[in-house]
């Protein structure tokens, strides 16, 4: 079955929360953004963050973990139901993404996913480029982060 | 400090890396963040389209990023990432590939809502050892435009 017919376009899918510690923004801070307002809490405050914050990569990866997250009991749910569940492939890349606000050491942030087109690739025959919406929503309903991702999908 | 907003003038260019992508690093990425099973073992990479145990593209852009701090965001009143207009992973990063690569200044602005910063959009480029590109990524950086606002 293809992912557009399990999930239909403009329906937002809830993948999951993850909680930002300071010690996991450091710890990602140290090996791929060692700027200060990601690395020391007195710092921070200093910086126009005003305080110790993810780096928006580790927001954006964390969206990754989220989703496998999520499709590996989607997968394990359509397998029970006796559905195929969908072929997803590696992603070419993603455009538009936005650090709209800043993610805070302490913060939770939820993590969406909203299907908005599926088109069979011409040069590809089997293959199939689905565009999603992707977004990261905090503790206060605020959203931190959004990208459109593009992600292949076979037959 | 080395660099001020002024010398990100369109069209000037930093290098990026060199940075050696071991099997470790791409393993322990994978494990918090991308748990596939092609960036977890090597046997898998090599029966996935990959074709070897292969970085997250994820883990790509948290090297690329750490290549960006390192050559010239350590050494610039940089305040924040703005945002990515496109991120294309071109061809896989594997275990044992060095990447290096260049960042080109695209525009060079002033905000408009932010007194004292400036806004610059920037082109990242990545190659492997055998100078394929492997990522290509435009995004966009707010500086200070001086040392005042800089420490404010």
């Amino acid at each position: 079955m293809k992912f557009i017919d399990l999930y239909p376009t403009d329906v937002r899918l809830e993948l999951g929360t993850i909680h930002f510690s300071a010690a996991s923004i450091i710890r990602y801070a140290e090996k791929f953004d060692p700027q200060s307002f990601h690395l020391d809490a007195e710092a921070a405050k200093n910086s126009v963050f005003e305080g110790l914050c993810a780096s928006g990569w580790q927001t954006s990866a964390s969206w990754m973990k989220c989703f496998l997250n999520f499709w590996s009991k989607e997968a394990r749910r359509l397998v029970a139901q006796g559905i195929e569940p969908p072929k997803l492939g590696p992603s070419p890349g993603f455009r538009n993404l936005k650090w709209l606000r800043p993610v805070y050491a302490g913060d939770d942030v939820t993590y969406f996913t909203t299907m908005k087109a599926s088109r069979a690739l011409a040069s590809r025959p089997g293959t199939y480029m689905n565009t999603t919406l992707n977004e990261g929503v905090n503790q206060h309903g605020d959203v931190v982060v959004t990208f459109e991702s593009n992600d292949l999908e076979f037959d | 400090m080395k660099y001020g907003f002024e010398d990100f003038t369109p069209g000037r260019s930093f290098p990026l890396g060199p940075k050696l992508v071991t099997a470790e690093e791409i393993i322990e990425f994978a494990e918090e963040f991308d748990p596939q099973p092609m960036h977890l073992s090597e046997e898998a990479g090599k029966a996935s389209i990959l074709g070897g145990l292969a970085a997250s593209g994820w883990h790509t852009c948290g090297m690329l990023m750490r290549m960006t701090v390192d050559s010239y965001i350590s050494h610039s009143p940089s305040q924040a990432g703005l945002g990515v207009d496109l991120v294309e992973w071109k061809k896989p990063v594997l275990a044992g590939d060095t990447l290096s690569g260049t960042t080109t200044v695209i525009e060079q602005r002033v905000s408009k809502t932010r007194p004292g910063m400036g806004v610059v959009k920037l082109r990242h480029e990545l190659q492997n050892q055998r100078g394929e590109i492997v990522c290509i990524a435009e995004l966009n950086a707010m500086l200070a435009t001086s040392a005042e606002t800089a420490s404010a």
